[in-house]
C-alpha cells in the first residue's frame, strides 16, 4: 500500500505523562499526542474508541461495558470487572462538550465527594497537548479519596527511610 | 513543582520532630502496645501519652483501636505506603491509558490518510 509509506517511517517517540497536584483540591495530568486534535478528540468521544484504551491490557480489570452519550447533559457509565464476580461502575454526566477543545464531566460514583474532570485539547504543529484536571469539592476529599500528587513521592521515600532507621518493621 | 503539600504530610514531619514520638514509633515497630504500656515505658502521664499518640495518629503514622477500656496502638506505616503506592498507580494508569490511546490515534491517522488517497483517485 502506497499510502502508508510517507507517514509512518519515523518511529513514534514515547511521550511523557505527568501527574501533579496543582492546588489543594486539584490533580493535573498532562500528555502530548503525536496527532491532530480532531483525531485525539474523536478517541475521547466515540464510545467504541474509548473502550479500546480506557482499560488498557496492563490493567488488572476488564471493561465490561462502556456507554457514553457525549453531549451536554448526556450520561456515561463504565463498568469494570475484576476477577470473576466483582464489578465496579463509574458514572456521571457531561457538563461541557466543545468539539476539539474541551470536555467536562462529573464523577458521581462517590456520593458527595465526587470530582469534576476537565480535559482540554490544544493543537500545535500537528501535535495535541492534553491537560486533564480532576477538581475535588474540598481539600479533604482529595486527601482522603485519592492520596497525594506525584511530586511528593520522593519526600515520602525519605520519610519511609527514616521510619526504617527508626526500627519500624515492614 | 508542587507547592501545596497536603496537611497530613506536614503533620507527618511535625510528628517525627519530637523525640518521644520517635521513641513511640520505634517501640511500636517492635510490638503493638496500649497507651498505658507506652506511658509506663516513657515515664509519662496517660494524658501526656494520649497527646503524643494523637499527634502520630493525626499524621497517619499510628493507628489505634479501643477494645473495652484498652486502647491499643500500632504502626500506621501501611497507610503511608498505600498513599505513595496510590500515586504510583494513578500515574501508571494514565500512562498505560495514553499508550493505548496513542495506538488508537495512530490507527485513525492511518485511516484518514488512506481515505484521502482513495477519494483523490
Amino acid at each position: 500500500m502506497h499510502a502508508r509509506k510517507e507517514s509512518d517511517s519515523t518511529p513514534v517517540k514515547k511521550e511523557r505523562t505527568t501527574v501533579e497536584r496543582s492546588s489543594e483540591r486539584e490533580l493535573v495530568v498532562t500528555r502530548t499526542f503525536n496527532a491532530p486534535v480532531r483525531l485525539v478528540f474523536e478517541a475521547w468521544t466515540r464510545p467504541e474508541l474509548l473502550k479500546r484504551w480506557w482499560a488498557p491490557k496492563s490493567m488488572p480489570v476488564t471493561l465490561l461495558s462502556c456507554e457514553a452519550d457525549v453531549r451536554v447533559g448526556g450520561r456515561y457509565r463504565f463498568v469494570f470487572g475484576h476477577g470473576t464476580s466483582e464489578t465496579m461502575a463509574f458514572f456521571g454526566r457531561y457538563l461541557e462538550v466543545t468539539p476539539n477543545e474541551r470536555l467536562v464531566w462529573t464523577n458521581e460514583e462517590d456520593a458527595g465527594g465526587g470530582s469534576i474532570t476537565t480535559v482540554t485539547f490544544a493543537e500545535k504543529d500537528g501535535k495535541t497537548r492534553l491537560v486533564l484536571h480532576d477538581l475535588y469539592p474540598s481539600k479533604e476529599a482529595l486527601d482522603e479519596g485519592i492520596g497525594f500528587g506525584e511530586g511528593l513521592r520522593e519526600t515520602f521515600e525519605q520519610l519511609e527511610e527514616l521510619l526504617v532507621t527508626l526500627g519500624a518493621r515492614p | 513543582m508542587v507547592q501545596c503539600y497536603p496537611a497530613r504530610f506536614d503533620a507527618s514531619f511535625a510528628a517525627l520532630a519530637d523525640v518521644t514520638r520517635r521513641g513511640v514509633l520505634e517501640q511500636l515497630g517492635r510490638a503493638d502496645a496500649s497507651i498505658t504500656e507506652l506511658a509506663g515505658k516513657f515515664r509519662m502521664t496517660l494524658t501526656g501519652m494520649k497527646k503524643h499518640v494523637g499527634v502520630l495518629e493525626q499524621a497517619g503514622l499510628v493507628t489505634t483501636e479501643k477494645v473495652g477500656r484498652v486502647r491499643t496502638c500500632k504502626l500506621g506505616r501501611r497507610r503511608l505506603e498505600d498513599e505513595a503506592a496510590w500515586i504510583e498507580r494513578y500515574h501508571r494508569l494514565w500512562n498505560a491509558r495514553f499508550e493505548a490511546l496513542d495506538e488508537v490515534v495512530e490507527e485513525l491517522k492511518r485511516k484518514e490518510k488512506t481515505d484521502a488517497r482513495k477519494k483523490r483517485k
